[in-house]
């Protein structure tokens, strides 16, 4: 099992959801967050005074998969978020030492969908 | 000179300016936060941008003496030469003139800041600020002297039109529907529901609509007297009836009444009662506000889905499908026994009115789609109405104006 963190932008959250239904991946946690990488922010101005954001807007999603769902999560998640351009996001892939489904008690690999 | 009237006006023009900031708010909780701002903007810009236009060449073109076809005020008025402490008695005799020339002001305001709700989320800012000042000059201006001005035609003709449901409500309702659908949908309108980032918002701004809306229909008595009472009455009994109604039917409809559709109801029911409210009785006012609620919701939950035009915030739904009911219902409803400078309508005897009524919606609104519709493809032409994928799809606050309504962290 792997845990799989993308944290991507947030206007692309809609293609990337989309890009995981096709592969049925359908559960996920979502959050908006900050973050810095190499992406310059957008220019914020008030009253004169420039804010140059270093911390940006993200949108980071969270998804427990089985091993065989790994590689398709991962490509539906490129899918949908990728431009090309600096500041698409990255995706990082855990191991998952286990998953407990709460109302049932299941464990492992049955609880995880 | 009236000293009263001129303290009811004066504090009238105040309440409808206050009904400019109050469509900002009730248009802004609508959209996703990401362009919240650029609603609230839309809005404030107006009123600084026709505020002085008004002042400069609007007034005079809506209310100077007519050039000779009824069509357009001259320019005698320039920038308010001659416009001043005494009154006209072409519009009121017990006001100075400057007071009727401000509370028009607010109207001429108001009416372009209800369109943006058509073309909200996507139109380019550049764009948006000279589309504005045609429409309020080129569409607004005149239809405001064919029903007010001197001489303009449809004063002439007898039609009715209290506070101004075809000049302010119907120009607007039916210019939105028409640029909303050369604008064209927002990306992934119909793929999935657009959520009201902050319905408490919306609520604030409908109730300073309905609050502003006193001095809206009140103020239009153009004096501090009974008449002014009766527009104030039917104001708020149209309206209630209208909310009322709106949430009942969704009850019905859908199991469970909503905020943003009572809300939604109380605004049609205000611009529905807006021509006829100095012209019909409270109990006239309950029956129009019902079918106002009714109409407008219609309008909204079956006709824009199964025709499938973005109308965003729904000005055509509302506005136009109000401002269309109310005009005809003042041909129904009007009496002379509540307004001895009006007439009867249908349901008292007289089928005239409701012919010239007719006459007044088809003119007006053939005039504002289709000059609605040359100004917008000029603009779109010159300077491209709509923004480009990536700045929609970031939203218009922070590509249109650098800036954004809500941190994440202070």
């Amino acid at each position: 099992m792997k845990y799989i963190v993308a944290v991507i932008q947030p206007h692309k959250l809609e293609e990337v959801t989309q890009a995981l239904e096709e592969v049925d991946v359908n559960l996920m946690t979502v959050s908006t967050v900050l973050g810095r990488g190499r992406q310059k922010g957008h220019t914020e101005v008030y009253r004169g005074v420039k804010e140059v954001g270093t911390l940006l807007k993200k949108v980071k999603l969270e998804i427990a998969v089985n091993e065989e769902f790994v590689k398709v999560t991962v490509d539906a998640i490129i899918k949908g978020a990728r431009t090309g351009e600096v500041g698409d996001g990255k995706i990082f892939v855990l191991d998952l030492c286990d998953v407990v489904r709460i109302s049932s008690g299941e464990r492992g690999g049955k609880a995880i969908g | 000179m009236n000293a009263g009237d001129t303290a009811w006006i004066l504090t009238s023009s105040a309440l409808v300016f206050l009904m400019t900031p109050g469509v900002a708010f009730f248009y802004g909780g609508m959209a996703r936060r990401k362009n919240f701002l650029s609603l609230l903007m839309q809005c404030f810009f107006i009123a600084c941008l026709v505020g002085l236009q008004w002042v400069l060449f609007g007034y005079s073109l809506s209310f100077a003496p007519d050039t000779g076809m009824g069509i357009i005020g001259s320019l005698d008025w320039l920038g308010l030469r001659g416009v001043g402490f005494e009154a006209n008695p072409d519009y009121s005799g017990t006001i100075p003139h400057l007071a009727f020339m401000i509370f028009q002001a607010m109207f001429a305001i108001i009416t372009p800041a209800l369109i943006v709700g058509a073309f909200a989320e996507r139109i380019k800012f550049s764009a948006f600020a000279v589309l504005i000042l045609l429409w309020t000059t080129l569409v607004y201006d005149p239809i405001a002297h064919w029903v007010w001005g001197t001489g303009g035609w449809l004063r002439d003709l007898g039609a009715l039109d209290f506070a101004g449901g075809i000049v302010v409500h119907v120009s607007s309702g039916v210019s939105a529907l028409v640029m909303a659908i050369l604008i064209g949908k927002r990306l992934g309108f119909e793929k999935k529901a657009f959520v009201p980032h902050n319905l408490p918002l919306t609520v604030l701004g409908g109730a300073l609509l309905w609050f502003g809306w006193f001095g809206f229909n009140g103020g239009s008595a153009l004096g501090a007297n009974g008449l002014a009472a009766n527009a104030f009455v039917n104001t708020n009994t149209a309206t209630a009836a209208a909310g009322l109604t709106w949430a009942l039917v969704e009850w019905w409809k859908h199991g469970t009444p909503t905020v943003l559709g009572i809300v939604t109801g109380a605004v049609a029911g205000l611009v529905a009662i807006t021509p006829a409210c100095g012209f019909v009785t409270p109990m006239s006012a309950i029956i129009i506000g019902i079918f106002a609620g009714i109409f407008c919701f219609l309008a909204v939950t079956m006709l824009k889905p199964k025709l499938g035009y973005d109308d965003s915030l729904d000005v055509f739904g509302v506005h136009g499908v109000g401002g269309i009911w109310g005009t005809l219902a003042t041909g129904l409803f009007a009496e002379v026994a509540v307004n001895s400078a009006g007439a009867d309508g249908l349901l008292f005897g007289n089928a005239k009115l409701f012919l010239v009524q007719c006459v007044y919606l088809l003119a007006c609104v053939a005039y504002a789609v289709v000059v609605t519709w040359i100004l917008f493809k000029i603009v779109d032409t010159i300077i491209g109405v709509r923004v480009n994928r990536k700045d929609e799809l970031v939203g218009l606050d922070l590509t249109q104006h650098h800036e954004s309504a809500y941190t994440i962290l202070e």
